[in-house]
Order: C-alpha cells, then sequence, then structure tokens
C-alpha cells in the first residue's frame, strides 16, 4: 500500500524525521518497501497565470507569454504546446534553483525571458513532459507550489503482510503509529448527514454469513461535472489512484481513508432491488473493465431483478456503472465474509483494491460510517440530495467479537522471558484490545476482546505475538537452547553423497544445478521410453517437464560451456528424477517415484592440454573408470557390473548398463552420434547416470590374514574371437582355477596386423599365491594348463606365440 | 734409489692423469700390482745387501704407501664428478606442470549448504531431505494455509495438476517429520524448492532452501533468537555481527520475524547490495504456530518449538559476490572454476 506521509501525518504526528517514520514501521511489521519525495528539490516556483501568447518573430516552435505572478507580470518564451492565454501553470522565477538548473534572466531566440514556465517532469512530479503541468483554474495565482500542492511530503509504500489488512487504510496506519509512539489518534469526527429526501432503495441478502451487512444509501442530483478539489487528487495520486470523477474519486477516498471498499450504482440503471446470492456456475456478467465473465459456481453476486450486476467485493458491473452523465447513485457498503472472497477475484484471473481488502478482512463495524463519510465529501464536492442510510443486516450472521484467553504462563514460556503483568497491561491498552484479568488455577489471565477491525487475533498465539511486537523482538532475551545431546547414530557402512561428489571432483568434474524441469522435446529425445510428467503451468516450453534423466540438463549446459570456447568439460549432477509409477489419468502422491540420481558428462581431450600428457579424446574406458572409482568405494565392486546393454540415447556399440547384484540401475555409454549431430555437437560426448542409493552403502572393512609365501605371477597371450568380452574371460578363469589364483590382470588388448582380423590378441597376466605354503612349479603349471585347457574349450582361445 | 723416486714421480703423475675409475685401476696394476714396477722394486729388495735392506724397503714402502693414497683421492675425486655428471645429466625443469592435475569443484551453493549443514550437525541437529513434487495437503494445508489463503499468493506455485505441485518451500520435510515422530526432533531440511518467477538477477524458478526445526519442551523465542544469530555469526565469521528480529507473518510460525544481518558488504554503512538500508534480510523464522503441531499430532500445550527458513543461494551471493543468481545454473567452467 502506498501513501502519502503528510496525509498519514493529518491523523497522527509523531516528532520523526521520514526516515525515522519508516525504520519505525519497518520494524513494527509493516515493511517499508520504498519512500520517495513527491517532487523535487527547488524553491521559487509559484502559481502563474499565463495572460496572453504571442507568436516568437524568430522561431516557429517558441511562444513568448505574458505570465503574472501575482504581484508582477513577466515575459516568459516558452516551447510547451499547450501554452494558452488563461491557464495557471508552475512559474519559476528568476532566481529558482533546481537540483542541477538555476534559473536566470535569458535570451531565447533574440527575445528576453524571465524565468520558466514547468512540465510535471520538470519539477519531479511526474513523467509528463509533453507540455505545461495545468493546474487547477482556482489555484491561488502568485502562492508557492509547494505549498499550494503540498509538495513537501513523501510517497511511503509497505509491503504489508496478509495478517494486516486493517493497515490497508490511513486509519490502521495512524493508529499503528500512535501506538508505536504512545500518541493519541485525531480521528476526525463521524459526520451524520441528514437526510434531505426520504428515497430509499431495497436490499435483500441470501448469502446467509458471507454478506451480513449490506448499507446503501441513494443520493440524487449530483453533479458529476463538478472538480475534484486538488487536495484530494493529490492524496488519491499519491497512493497511485488516478482521478476520474466525483463519485468515484470519493468512493476511492474513503476507501483509503477507512479500508471500506464503496461501490456507486447508477440509481437509474438499478432494476428493481438488490439481491445478494451465490452464483450458479454460467451466469453472465459484464464487468466495469469491460471484460465478459462467466460464473464458476458458489460466486457470491450482487443482482437486481436484471440479473448479476456485480462481482461481489470484487467488481461491479458495466450495466450499472456511473458515467460522467449520472445524476443519481446508489451507495453501496457492505461487509463481505474474507472467506466468500478470498481467491475469487484469482480465480477469474483478476485482482482489485477492493477483493485485496475483502479477502483478507474488512473492519465489519464500519459500513455506516463510510457511507456518512463518503456522502459528506460528495455533497461538498457535487451537490447531491441525500436519502437516509439503509442498513441491511442479518445480526446472528455478523461475525462474533471475539474474546481470547491470554495466560502469563503461556507468554513466558513461548517468548522465554516473564513480562511484568503491568507491562501487558499497558501493551493491551495502547493496541486498543479491551482486556479484563482474573486469576484462576493460581494463573493470571486476561480476557481479551479482539476489536472488528482486528481480523488477525483469534486465538491466544496471535495476542502473545502482539505482546511480543510492540514488547520489542530485539529486547526479547536470547539464549542458546540446552538440549540432551546424544550421539547421533551414524551407520559406517552409509557412503554420504558428500564423499560421492569429492570422489568425482578429485576426479576433475565440477558439479552442475541444472533444472529439475526440462525442455519436453529434448527429454523425449533422451528418455523417449518414459513418459515425464508435465507442469500445468510451465515458464516455458524448455521448462515444461519433470526430468526424467539428468542428461538433459547436463547436455544443455554442455552446449552452453561449448558454445564459449571450452572444449574440454566434465560436469556431474546429483538431484531427483520424477517417474510415473501408473498411467492413471489423475496422478496421486503416491503414483510418483522420485529417484536419487548422479549423472556425469564428458567431452573434450582426456587431459587439459599439458606438455606431456596425451591429448586423446575421451574415451568410454575415462568415464567407466571414473564411475569404478565410485564403486570401489563400496567395497563390494564386485557385486557391480557393466554389461553391454543398448539404450536410446547411446551409441548401440558404446552403451553399457550399470548393474548391481544383477538390477540395473544406470547406464553409461557415448551420446548416440545421431542426436550429438542434432544438437550441433562438435566432439563425442560420454555420459553415465546412476541411482545413488544402491552404491551408498559398503562394506566394513575385515582385516585377513596376509599370506607370508612367494608369489609367482605367469603372463600368456590368447588370441580370441573379437567378440569375446574380457568379462566372459575373466568369469571362464575364476572358473577354471582355484583360490591360489589371487590376482588376475588384463593388461592388454592387440588388434592388427599378425593376427586374425575377426580375433584380438588378450595379455594376461595371473598371479598365484597359497596361504600357508610355497607353491611348487608343478602345482603352478597344472593350474595354467587347466586354465588354458577352459579357455580354449569354451573360446577358442589359442596361445599366441 | 733414483729408480725408486723415478717410478714413484711416474706414478703420481699417472694417477692425476687418470681420468676415469678404469684408467686409475690400470695405473693401480701398473705399479702396484702383482707384477707391477713398485711391487718389482720390493721383490727385489733380496737382491741388496742386508744392511741396506731395511732403508730401502721403508722408502720403498712409504712410496707405495703415498701412491695408495693419492689412488684413493683420485678414486673419491673421479667418483664425485661421475655423480655430479649423472646428477646433471638428470636435471629436469621443476616447473613445467605436473600431469594429470585436473580438479573440479563443488557449486557454490553445496558448498554454502555444506558449510550450513556442518554448524548445525555440531550441535545435534539431523540432515534430512524430502520429496520435491509434494502434494497440496504438506506444501499448504498442514502449514496452516488452507485454499485460497491469502499468503498462498506469495507463493506462486507450479502445479502437476490440481492436487501435486512442485514444492514452494522445504517446510513441508518437516511436516512429514513431524508426523512420523515424536519430540525431540531438531532437523535441518535443505533442498530445492520451485516458485513461478521467471529468471532474472534476483529471481530463479527453482532455488534452494534451508530449513531448521526444533520442537521440544519448553523451546522458547529466546532459543530462535539465540540459535539463529549464534549461526548467523559464525557462518559469516565476524563474532559481533549486528542481527535484528523484524516482526512478519508466516501462517506457519506465530510470533514470525524476518531477521536482518548488517550488511557484510558495506559493515552497516549502507551500499548498493543493502539497498543503502545497511540491513540485509536473510531468513525468515518464528516460534512454530499451535495449529502447525496440533495437524501433526503434536500437543502444543506440552511441546513448544521455533522454525527458520532460509535461501543458500542468496547467502552464497552474499558470501562469494556472486552478483547474478542466474549465474548458478548456467554451469559456465568459468564460473564454476572459481569455487576450487
Amino acid at each position: 500500500m502506498k501513501f502519502s506521509e503528510a496525509w498519514l501525518r493529518e491523523f497522527v504526528n509523531p516528532d520523526l524525521s521520514t526516515r525515522e517514520l519508516v525504520d519505525q514501521l519497518t520494524m513494527a511489521g509493516l515493511e517499508v518497501d520504498s519512500f520517495e519525495p513527491v517532487a523535487a528539490e527547488f524553491d521559487k516556483v509559484v502559481v502563474g497565470e499565463i495572460l496572453e501568447v504571442n507568436a516568437h518573430p524568430d522561431a516557429d516552435r517558441l511562444v513568448v507569454c505574458r505570465v503574472s505572478s501575482g504581484p508582477e507580470e513577466h515575459q516568459v518564451v516558452c516551447g510547451a504546446p499547450n501554452a494558452r492565454a488563461g491557464i495557471r501553470v508552475p512559474f519559476a522565477l528568476v532566481g529558482a534553483v533546481f537540483p542541477d538548473l538555476k534559473i536566470k534572466k535569458a535570451r531565447l531566440r533574440g527575445v528576453e525571458s524571465h524565468g520558466m514556465l514547468c512540465s510535471e517532469r520538470e519539477l519531479g512530479l511526474g513523467d509528463n513532459h509533453e507540455g505545461l503541468m495545468e493546474l487547477p483554474p482556482d489555484a491561488p495565482v502568485g502562492e508557492d507550489l509547494r505549498s499550494c500542492l503540498g509538495l513537501d511530503d513523501s510517497i511511503i509504500e509497505v509491503d504489508l503482510t496478509p495478517n494486516r489488512s486493517d493497515c490497508l487504510s490511513m486509519i490502521g496506519l495512524a493508529r499503528e503509529t500512535g501506538l508505536i509512539n504512545r500518541l493519541d489518534v485525531n480521528e476526525p469526527a463521524r459526520p451524520r448527514i441528514e437526510p434531505a429526501i426520504e428515497e430509499t432503495f431495497p436490499v435483500e441478502l441470501a448469502a446467509d454469513a458471507a454478506c451480513p451487512r449490506f448499507v446503501g444509501r441513494v443520493i440524487r442530483n449530483i453533479n458529476q461535472q463538478a472538480r475534484t478539489p486538488l487536495w484530494m487528487k493529490e492524496k488519491l495520486r499519491r497512493a497511485g489512484l488516478r482521478s476520474i470523477d466525483p463519485v468515484v474519486d470519493v468512493t476511492n477516498y474513503v476507501m483509503l481513508e477507512l479500508g471500506q471498499p464503496l461501490h456507486a450504482y447508477d440509481l437509474e440503471k438499478l432494476h428493481g432491488k438488490i439481491l445478494v446470492r451465490q452464483s450458479e456456475a454460467g451466469e453472465k456478467l459484464t464487468l466495469l473493465d469491460g471484460n465478459q465473465i462467466e460464473t464458476l459456481d458458489k460466486t457470491l453476486l450482487i443482482t437486481d431483478d436484471s440479473g448479476p450486476i456485480g462481482l461481489a467485493g470484487v467488481m461491479g458491473g458495466l450495466s450499472t456503472s456511473v458515467t460522467e452523465n449520472t445524476r443519481h447513485i446508489f451507495l453501496e457498503g457492505a461487509f463481505f465474509d474474507p472467506t466468500a472472497i478470498a481467491g475469487r477475484a484469482r480465480s477469474y484471473g483478476m485482482s482489485t483494491d477492493a477483493a485485496h481488502r475483502f479477502e483478507r478482512g474488512v473492519d465489519w463495524r464500519v459500513q455506516v460510517h463510510a457511507i456518512e463519510r463518503a456522502t459528506e465529501l460528495l455533497t461538498e464536492i457535487a451537490a447531491g440530495e441525500p436519502g437516509p442510510v439503509t442498513e441491511t443486516v442479518d445480526e446472528a450472521r455478523l461475525p462474533v467479537a471475539r474474546v481470547v484467553e491470554l495466560r502469563a504462563s503461556r507468554i513466558a514460556r513461548v517468548l522465554g522471558v516473564q513480562i511484568e503483568d503491568a507491562e501487558v497491561d499497558e501493551i493491551l491498552a495502547r493496541l486498543a484490545f479491551p482486556a479484563t484479568t482474573l486469576d484462576e488455577e493460581g494463573e493470571h489471565k486476561w480476557l481479551v476482546s479482539a476489536p472488528s477491525h482486528r481480523f488477525d487475533i483469534a486465538i491466544e498465539a496471535d495476542l502473545v505475538e502482539e505482546i511480543s511486537r510492540i514488547y520489542g523482538y530485539n529486547r526479547l532475551p536470547t539464549r542458546t537452547p540446552a538440549a540432551r545431546l546424544p550421539m547421533v547414530p551414524r551407520s559406517e557402512s552409509e557412503i554420504s553423497l558428500n564423499r560421492i561428489k569429492d570422489q568425482l571432483v578429485s576426479r576433475g568434474y565440477f558439479e552442475a544445478v541444472t533444472y529439475s524441469f526440462v525442455d519436453a522435446a529434448m527429454q523425449s529425445v533422451l528418455d523417449p521410453e518414459n513418459e515425464p510428467i508435465g507442469l500445468t503451468n510451465p515458464l516455458s516450453a524448455e521448462m515444461s517437464v519433470m526430468r526424467t534423466t539428468i542428461w538433459a540438463g547436463l547436455l544443455k549446459s554442455l552446449i552452453y560451456n561449448l558454445n564459449r570456447q571450452q572444449n574440454r568439460v566434465r560436469l556431474f549432477e546429483t538431484g531427483l528424477c520424477f517417474f510415473q509409477r501408473s498411467n492413471r489419468k489423475h496422478l496421486g502422491f503416491d503414483d510418483i517415484r522420485q529417484v536419487r540420481k548422479l549423472a556425469g558428462i564428458a567431452c573434450g581431450p582426456r587431459q587439459s592440454e599439458n606438455w606431456s600428457n596425451d591429448s586423446e579424446p575421451v574415451d568410454f574406458y575415462d568415464i567407466k573408470g571414473d564411475l569404478e572409482s565410485l564403486l570401489a568405494m563400496t567395497g563390494q565392486s564386485d557385486t557391480f557390473d557393466l554389461i553391454t546393454a543398448s539404450h536410446p540415447a547411446l551409441h548401440p556399440g558404446q552403451s553399457a548398463a550399470i548393474r548391481k547384484n544383477n538390477e540395473v540401475i544406470g547406464f553409461s555409454g557415448l551420446l548416440d552420434p545421431g542426436i550429438q549431430r542434432d544438437y550441433g555437437i562438435r566432439y563425442p560426448v560420454y555420459l553415465f547416470e546412476i541411482e545413488i542409493d544402491p552404491i551408498s552403502h559398503k562394506k566394513v572393512a575385515k582385516s585377513e590374514a596376509m599370506s607370508r609365501f612367494p608369489r609367482v605371477r605367469r603372463d600368456i597371450a590368447i588370441i580370441v574371437d573379437q567378440i569375446v568380452t574380457a568379462s566372459a574371460l575373466r568369469q571362464c578363469i575364476q572358473a577354471a582355477a582355484d583360490d591360489t589364483l589371487q590376482n588376475l590382470k588384463l593388461f592388454d588388448v592387440y588388434q592388427g596386423k599378425g593376427i586374425d582380423p575377426a580375433g584380438k590378441s588378450i595379455a594376461l597376466g595371473l598371479t598365484f599365491q597359497h596361504a600357508s605354503r610355497t607353491l611348487t612349479d608343478d602345482e603352478i603349471n597344472h593350474s595354467m594348463a587347466r586354465i588354458v585347457a577352459s579357455l580354449e574349450a569354451e573360446f577358442g582361445a589359442s596361445l599366441r606365440n | 734409489m733414483s729408480e725408486l723416486r723415478d717410478i714413484a714421480q711416474k706414478a703420481l703423475e699417472a694417477v692425476a692423469a687418470a681420468n676415469s675409475a678404469a684408467a686409475l685401476d690400470d695405473v693401480r696394476v701398473r705399479y702396484l700390482g702383482r707384477k707391477g714396477e713398485l711391487t718389482g722394486l720390493l721383490k727385489g729388495l733380496g737382491k741388496l745387501p742386508t744392511e741396506e735392506r731395511p732403508a730401502a724397503g721403508a722408502e720403498i714402502n712409504k712410496a707405495k704407501d703415498s701412491l695408495l693414497a693419492a689412488i684413493s683421492e683420485r678414486k673419491a675425486s673421479l667418483d664425485s664428478a661421475a655423480i655430479s655428471e649423472q646428477l646433471a645429466s638428470e636435471t629436469i625443469d621443476v616447473t613445467l606442470p605436473g600431469r594429470n592435475g585436473d580438479t573440479g569443484a563443488m557449486h557454490p551453493v553445496t558448498q554454502v549448504l555444506r558449510r550450513m549443514e556442518d554448524f548445525f550437525i555440531s550441535v545435534g541437529y539431523t540432515i534430512i531431505e524430502g520429496p520435491e513434487i509434494e502434494d497440496d495437503y504438506h506444501n499448504f494445508e498442514a502449514l496452516n494455509l488452507p485454499t485460497h489463503h491469502p499468503a498462498r499468493a506469495m507463493h506462486d506455485t507450479f502445479y502437476l495438476n490440481p492436487e501435486l505441485l512442485l514444492r514452494t518451500h522445504t517446510s513441508p520435510v518437516q511436516v512429514r517429520v513431524m508426523e512420523s515422530q515424536p519430540p525431540p526432533i531438531r532437523i535441518i531440511c535443505p533442498g530445492r524448492v520451485y516458485r513461478v518467477d521467471p529468471p532474472d538477477p534476483s529471481h530463479l524458478p527453482m532455488f534452494h532452501q534451508v530449513e531448521g526445526l526444533v520442537v521440544d519442551r519448553d523451546i522458547s523465542f529466546a532459543d530462535l533468537k539465540g540459535t539463529v544469530i549464534e549461526f548467523l555469526r559464525v557462518f559469516f565469521e565476524k563474532e559481533d555481527l549486528r542481527v535484528r528480529f523484524r516482526p512478519s507473518y508466516f501462517p506457519f510460525t506465530e510470533p514470525s520475524a524476518e531477521v536482518d544481518v548488517q550488511c557484510v558488504r558495506c559493515d552497516g554503512e549502507g551500499c548498493r547490495v543493502c539497498g543503502h538500508t545497511g540491513w540485509l534480510e536473510v531468513m525468515g523464522s518464528g516460534m512454530v504456530h499451535p495449529r502447525v503441531l496440533e495437524y501433526s499430532g503434536i500437543d502444543s500445550e506440552r511441546y513448544t518449538g521455533f522454525a527458520f527458513g532460509m535461501g543458500p543461494d542468496r547467502l552464497a551471493m552474499l558470501r562469494y559476490n556472486v552478483d547474478d543468481l542466474r549465474h548458478y545454473l548456467d554451469n559456465d567452467l568459468r564460473f564454476l572454476q572459481q569455487f576450487r
């Protein structure tokens, strides 16, 4: 809410600078977003009247004006298109000083000019620089502009939290300012405007608690052509509202002053009687702003015999709206229950000042006062003959004045300090919360009545909050919580995510963070087999579905970096991926699987450019090595394996499923060259992705005795068919060997000259050792023979000479 | 004896001239070997008259000793020259870069998260994570934010369908913990959260939050203040960091407070970062609303609690001088490399 500081000071005027006032409001929980002076710093600017305008002898765009400053007349050269005789405008006299300008006598194209006529922008009052700022015709010529317009003022904008709807009005802000400063608020006397005519307009309430009070008044013979006075226009403008006509301005003004939104109907356009009721779905209504809506079920409507004429508490209808030609009006000041209005404006894609107030809560006792105040202002400005105030009320359904119990012990318990009873009494008094005290069961209590403008006071906690707020949060004590501190059990078999991340970082990867919602197209290219979960209100198509794979984000980040001349990229990310468990149309929470995953991407040379290292591009075995280094941390590498398996995003010849105990937990491989080309990536891209949970458990180590006897190593090279995999060879050898085979290393793979083109040579190093004695040559020869025979039988392997 | 002098003289010259261990050995053999010249002189002693023998023998032995000493000295000098030569030939340029030194880095937000987690773990908190796709009940309803509550407007929410949404804060994790575990509770819930906000320098549709919750007997606002102030001082490594609590409103806490710290860029003098106020808003906090406790089945008369929530993205901005939140999601290596 935006408001004029000077207006607030009409109600309560603490001896504080603007900055101090603003800080005080912020510290009271009414956070000030901004404050700025309403006008630039300047002086010697007065109300001037243009008496005569003559053409400039030597310039088409300039005119020569004779301007009155009250006591004197001046010749001023001016270039504004709207300069004309008879208007009153801001007139900077010779000697006037602006922030970056000093007005001096000047000659413009040979004609003397004494002073300057000003636009809004030149005065720092607005952005308008199209022409001179036109003042009202009754602005007193010669008066200092600052005092005439009340320019020694600031516009303060408070960002009110939803519980403080009572401060969406000047009177509310004044109460708050008064209570902080222990000052009384000058509430203007409540006017009672005697009816000049007898006429009333019938109102019927049929919406139960949604609208238990509707105050109305007929006012006839209003002069809509009357001018809204400058002081009102300025207050409205400083609150961010434009002046329209007397009726609209007055209703807005009263809303700002008292917080009660009012509505005026053109009496001649109303039919029969007003009926307040809930809508049925599909009723049609054209609103003030020209929007046509079709009602949803259960929207509170104002209707007359013609049908809906307004969305209650949100916006009036066009058919009964007040125009410049309106002469007779019916004023409405109703109380709508917050729950009846909450969310309604939003559900029609609207937001209005009225709805903002009603859905947060408007003082349910202020309606008559608001109508009287509006009548007072309107009849002053635009004449009119008011009828009597009519109040249609369903007393039984009005909100009940709540009485809330507040225990001294609860204050102490929640705040950690015993606030003196007398101080609580004083705070309640300052808040103007009527309270009685009683002592019951050894407990001191207050029975506090919540005022009708404080919708946020319903339970004891609300009072504790008010007490602490006024007492001052920063006066409250501070203590380090004492706690029983049992040691938190921590499983040694758990590998923390941090440990996993650290491992990748030490292997040269950078951690990335990418959006959990991704481009639907990219998602379907990378994981066509999983139907992603879509957002109903995405920010853009590139952020429209929940990822099932982190690759989508990493690939985007890779491209971002390649486009910025990076040639070696290693990134990883951890986070949730989202899957539908079922194909149900309407997914529930339990139909969604949220899986923690870790993914990596590698592109560019194996090592960053160096004087000695190989500059080979990264290949499958590099990222497999990175993965194996993670798997090794589990102490049970043997439960994991990578097997040939296809994946829609990967090269069919370079793609592997990562398994734990034969269950697939991830994939790794080369990005499919077709996809790579489609995304314009010049270099091969290697990827891996693995579920985190299966790699987060390690075997707690159990040391075994180490043999004291010599190890013997035998190396052999065998020739096998190219399709024979290393893991098949390993399995075959392990099956054929006994437990003296301690280690098996595959240390060379060779294809090419001297080898059958369909075959490959594999060199193996086998290490034998016995736990309790030295192995003999015979024993080892025997083992080797068995292994070779087995390889021969299973793969047709031959020893290479 | 002039013969002895000649031989000794020549031998010493040969030692001096020997340029290698082998040449030196040749010299030794030539003079001191079995058929060596000095050895020969010794052998010839027998031919001398008996009375001359001792003197001659002593002379020859003296020459022999000095030759042996010369050889040994020469050998040492040759050895040391050889080592020097080897060392010289093995000298490398130690200023060339080492191999395989590529080290990556943790994302700055992770670094801040870890730092925060460590402080809280050290005083007995447990880290709990939760789902990012949440249901309306846990994200709003159970936190005292019923449908149409005006405060929901502060949470511009991504929806998957009318009941499912992307969590707008990590508070639903607290609800899940309170539902499943009796007090005492002391937890920290870090994680990703989502709001419908197009990316700009100070907004992201996906960011992080760390929420803390303590529920126990006799937990008061004083405990909240103490915890928050202590944390902020250790986090910013400034013992006298000024912290203030400002009344605010969150549906799930009451009393609620925004927490401001003295601007860490200008020390409270006022600068662009703090909007010339000298203060930075760093977290929201408050005493758990009794209704929230009751929703999760905790007796609000027996137990009280406090909760706080803060944004590691913003804290990382302050800590590491990051000027635009979008850097966090671009993953530009030039940016990430700054956090090694």
